[in-house]
């Protein structure tokens, strides 16, 4: 009984004690509850416009719309570089959980090579995170399949729709339009990276890089509200890109054909201008090769190839290849004599064969010597000097003229610079002066080196499209329109400049072009075998640019010289020679002389002037036959 | 004590059958009313959460009619009978604690769930019944306050299975257990001596938990949550994610099913621990203060019931329920806000999952036991 009072005793402590820790535990839960609802209030009200803006930049996402870049058509309209959608693997890697095995199970999946896994790897560290990296291009319906099916397994892996460029017409614009290829990482240093979101070529070469601004287009941005996977559920707001602008070319793939045809097998070049406003109708550098192998990466061995071949097909011979002009200069330096009074229409040079300089016993050949033994004529006037190529008349001028007067003259026909012709790469070529020399060789100028220059030789080095410049000049009488490839950027006509050359008496400049004329039109012109079936009237020259140079007493034998040594064929040619269309210069490389290079003119102005229907279609089974 | 309670065993009878329904069922009507408007409450939130799946649903609805289930059969047993069974509850948890260690199931490098004919159950679950119940068996039998023998022994009650708890690895629900144990002692009136030396022991054990004690990923959660900016894509993800999802929800709340983080998978487990964040962005601040509302009421009417209680056993019982139940939805909510460590603690009975809610419901259950206890005694 004792025990159990003790227990009721206790039981009311007990119960005191139990209200006490009662009422300070509801003190302390009064607290926390507090704090919960304080915290609450905090993130809800105070924070809210943090972590509302917060909540929308996870959600809603900025993609960018990379632009549709401008197509380019020749003159006739017909596509030379245009999109093609093609499906592109890539790679987010932050969403893979992981790299190594995903690439791996892509293997088991698709054909991967470990170029393509290289590659990726390299343009990983440039993309941002949480964008998807290019893993393989071109993927093929198969691939997508197989890859559709086994999705759920590749986390981070997606395929999207990408236009590609491609060139229908393949190796016949490469040179002319250059091509695009994928952005690389010095690029990517450079580039301003807005304009470039989203896209992953740019104009490497050419037409593309010249007028890449313009082809490019403006990035369009569309806002997207994506899961934390980052699969897209809604479209939000959207700007379109803006297209590139399409570019239609003076180029003509007729006459681009013409000159692949007659170019083929030989290494060569020929470039045609309209005189009229300087548009280039044709730009042929051959060989030629696929551009659309360079669009996505071209691999090592079929880039060791082009690179290794003999017959550098990568190289551009139209703008970059410098050649001696050869007799082509002549009816210039003709001109530049009338001009300076130096001679007339009727004053004439003896000519024996060879020339020698005043004092000195060095005999100067003519190229006619080796062939019939004397020179062209006992005595030799400007007409018959540009109809044959006489090398004494024009030995005879050069010296009473001398070196740096006739610079002056043919600087007037723009030798010697960059035509400023709107695309890449251009080379200078040159035209020596005494001054020249000095700087650049360091020497003072001997007499002899003069002799040379009047026939286009020594020192003197020109592009085939200075060439087709300087015969446009001499087609228009006196000036020349900057040779523009681009005839309209989306329909709008670029601004020409003009090349103005001092007043020149219309008698000099009938007295030469009716020399150039007997080139083809007289009997005893030196390209006469064109005439034949010929529908319309050409002024031309002919010319031949020694590879190597022949010692004094040697014979020179075409046959005993390995045909990487031969003289390259020239020729430059305007017609129809009472109203010039059409203005070209061709090069043929060690084609032994002129003789190559005429059919190769013919069957350009043939195209141009005389035969309007040849289609261009022909060309594209050509190419793909190889 | 047993003694005592069977001093009056029928006296009550009568009085019984003239009483309400509420008495007839042994259930408190307040206590069940506001379980009810909460479980309601936590499904419709819990169908945003998942996006409408039925079958997450009809999971849940299945769980919470066991529990309820549950608390009634919990609520027909007298309260003296808890003093006895708990020890017994105890011991069985006990040895499924170690057996778990041995033979547990793991899931994410840990091993909490034991798997008996293809019905999966956490052992731990059982302690957060069992060790209140046991320690405040223990207490209840001694005259109080403790004197330092017995709440050298209530410590160790309350100990082992929480060491057992932590080895699983399992720190939220070891604290958890613990705490609730702690909870009891608290109520039979610890002294503030002890308290204090307590709380000093705790502050001074700190430095060798975290360098000896802690594992990597605990070390990195409390990392995280002092800085989460730190690791936003992995570990931090979850806390940033959480409180953009609070945050934007303002006042009013993005709308039912609206809620852009949970739709769009930024919310992480955002039907499971994380639901409140769900909560709180479609229904705004006004749906948490109603949830918060709603845990208030249910908590005042269990400190009411053990404030009424007529034994010290139904009061112990009774408060330290309470309070865990309590301590439960403030650890849930104080770690989706980001101000405790994110240490795997449901909302009671909003969160998914069966275990809990059927631990809490029989909790429950003794709670109402209790509150039918008082008026026998009348």
């Amino acid at each position: 009984m004792a025990a159990e009072r003790n227990l009721l005793k206790d039981a009311n402590r007990e119960g005191r004690i139990f209200t006490d820790r009662l009422v300070v535990t509801l003190v302390i839960f009064a607290v926390m509850l507090g704090l919960i609802v304080i915290r609450y209030y905090h993130l809800q009200i105070v924070d809210h416009a943090i972590y509302a803006t917060q909540s929308d930049q996870n959600r809603l996402q900025t993609q960018p719309l990379p632009p549709r870049r401008g197509l380019i058509r020749d003159r006739a309209g017909r596509l030379i570089a245009e999109n093609e959608p093609s499906f592109v693997l890539s790679v987010v890697v932050e969403r893979t959980g992981g790299l190594d095995e995903i690439i791996e199970r892509l293997q088991q999946i698709i054909e991967l090579s470990d170029d393509d896994v290289a590659a990726f790897q390299r343009r990983r560290p440039s993309t941002r995170p949480y964008a998807p990296v290019p893993l393989k291009f071109r993927i093929s319906e198969h691939e997508r399949a197989r890859i559709a099916v086994n999705s759920h397994e590749l986390p981070g892996v997606e395929i999207e729709a990408q236009l590609i460029r491609s060139y229908p017409l393949a190796d016949l614009f490469a040179h002319a339009v250059g091509y695009v290829g994928r952005i690389n990482e010095r690029e990517l240093q450079t580039l301003p990276e807005g304009p470039y979101e989203g896209t992953f070529h740019i104009g490497k070469t050419g037409i593309e890089k010249y007028y890449e601004s313009v082809l490019l287009g403006q990035v369009g941005v569309q806002t997207v509200e994506t899961d934390a996977r980052g699969r897209i559920m809604r479209l939000v707001e959207k700007t379109p890109p803006v297209p590139g602008k399409d570019l239609t070319l003076n180029l003509d793939a007729d006459l681009q054909l013409a000159a692949a045809q007659a170019l083929q097998g030989q290494r060569g070049a020929v470039v045609a201008i309209d005189p009229r406003d300087g548009g280039v109708l044709a730009l042929y550098s051959s060989p030629s090769f696929d551009p659309n192998s360079f669009v996505n990466g071209i691999s090592f061995n079929e880039y060791a190839e082009l690179r290794d071949s003999p017959d550098v097909p990568l190289f551009n011979r139209a703008l970059q290849g410098q050649y001696p002009p050869g007799s082509t200069v002549k009816p210039a330096i003709g001109l530049a004599g009338l001009h300076m009074g130096l001679v007339t229409p009727q004053s004439k040079v003896a000519d024996p064969g060879w020339y020698t300089l005043p004092g000195d016993d060095r005999r100067y050949r003519d190229w006619v010597l080796r062939i019939r033994g004397r020179g062209h004529a006992d005595k030799v006037d400007l007409h018959m000097a540009i109809a044959e190529s006489c090398d004494v008349y024009f030995y005879d001028l050069a010296r009473t003229m001398t070196v740096d007067r006739m610079h002056d003259f043919l600087q007037d026909f723009n030798l010697g610079a960059r035509t400023g012709v709107d695309t890449t790469n251009e080379r200078p070529g040159v035209l020596p002066s005494s001054e020249w020399k000095l700087q650049n060789r360091g020497r003072p100028w001997y007499p002899g080196e003069t002799l040379s220059v009047g026939i286009g030789q020594g020192y003197m080095l020109a592009t085939p499209m200075q060439l087709a410049l300087m015969t446009s000049v001499l087609a228009n009488r006196g000036y020349a329109y900057k040779p523009s490839l681009v005839a309209e950027v989306d329909g709008v006509v670029p601004e020409t400049e003009r090349l103005q050359l001092p007043d020149i008496e219309p008698s000099h400049w009938q007295a030469v072009i009716e020399g150039m004329e007997a080139v083809v039109h007289e009997r005893s012109g030196t390209a006469h075998a064109m005439a034949k079936g010929l529908q319309y009237r050409v002024a031309s020259k002919t010319g031949t640019a020694q590879v190597i140079g022949i010692a004094q007493d040697e014979e020179y034998d075409e046959d005993e010289i390995a045909e990487r040594h031969r003289n390259h064929g020239l020729f430059i040619a305007f017609a129809p020679v009472e109203a010039p269309t059409i203005a070209l210069a061709v090069i043929v490389e060690n084609g032994g002389g002129s003789s190559a290079a005429v059919p190769v003119a013919r069957a350009v102005l043939d195209a141009w002037l005389a035969n309007p229907d040849k289609g261009v279609m022909r060309h594209v089974g050509l190419a793909s036959n190889g | 004590m047993a003694e005592y309670l069977r001093r009056m065993p029928d006296s009550g009878d009568a009085f019984r059958r003239s009483s309400t329904v509420w008495s007839v069922l042994k259930l408190d009507p307040w206590l069940l009313s506001g379980l009810l408007a909460l479980a309601g409450f936590g499904l419709t939130v819990l169908n945003s959460a998942v996006d409408g799946s039925n079958a997450a649903i009809q999971r849940q609805s299945v769980y919470l009619l066991i529990g309820f289930c549950g608390m009634l059969v919990a609520a027909q047993i007298p309260v003296y009978r808890y003093a006895r069974l708990a020890p017994w509850m105890y011991l069985i948890g006990i040895l499924a604690l170690v057996s778990v260690l041995f033979l547990g199931v793991g899931a994410k490098g840990a091993q909490r769930w034991l798997s008996l004919g293809g019905f999966r159950f956490q052992p731990s679950e059982i302690m957060k019944l069992a060790v209140p119940l046991t320690v405040a068996w223990y207490l209840a039998k001694r005259s109080l306050p403790p004197n330092p023998k017995y709440v050298g022994a209530t410590l160790i009650l309350m100990g082992l299975p929480a060491v057992l708890i932590f080895l699983q690895p399992d720190l939220g629900t070891a604290i958890l257990v613990a705490v609730s144990g702690f909870f009891v002692l608290f109520l039979a009136g610890l002294s503030w001596r002890y308290l204090l030396t307590a709380a000093g022991i705790v502050l001074a054990s700190i430095w060798p938990l975290w360098s000896f004690v802690m594992k990597d990923y605990q070390r990195q959660r409390v990392l995280t949550l002092l800085d989460p900016e730190s690791d936003r894509l992995g570990a931090g993800w979850n806390i940033i994610q959480s409180k953009t999802a609070i945050g934007s929800g303002g006042w009013s709340g993005k709308g039912y099913m609206q809620g852009t983080q949970t739709l769009l998978d930024f919310l992480p487990e955002s039907h499971t621990d994380f639901i409140i964040a769900v909560l709180a962005e479609e229904y705004g601040l006004q749906g948490v203060l109603w949830l918060v509302m709603l845990y208030l009421f249910i908590c005042l009417r269990g400190f009411w019931i053990s404030y009424t209680a007529q034994s010290t056993y139904g009061r112990l019982v009774g408060a330290s329920i309470t309070l865990t139940f309590f301590v439960y939805v403030f650890v849930n909510m104080g770690m989706v806000a980001g101000i405790l460590p994110v240490v795997g603690v449901p909302l009671p009975l909003v969160s998914a999952g069966g275990t809990s809610i059927v631990t809490l419901l029989a909790g429950f259950g003794i709670l109402m036991a209790i509150s039918q206890d008082k008026r026998q005694v009348n």
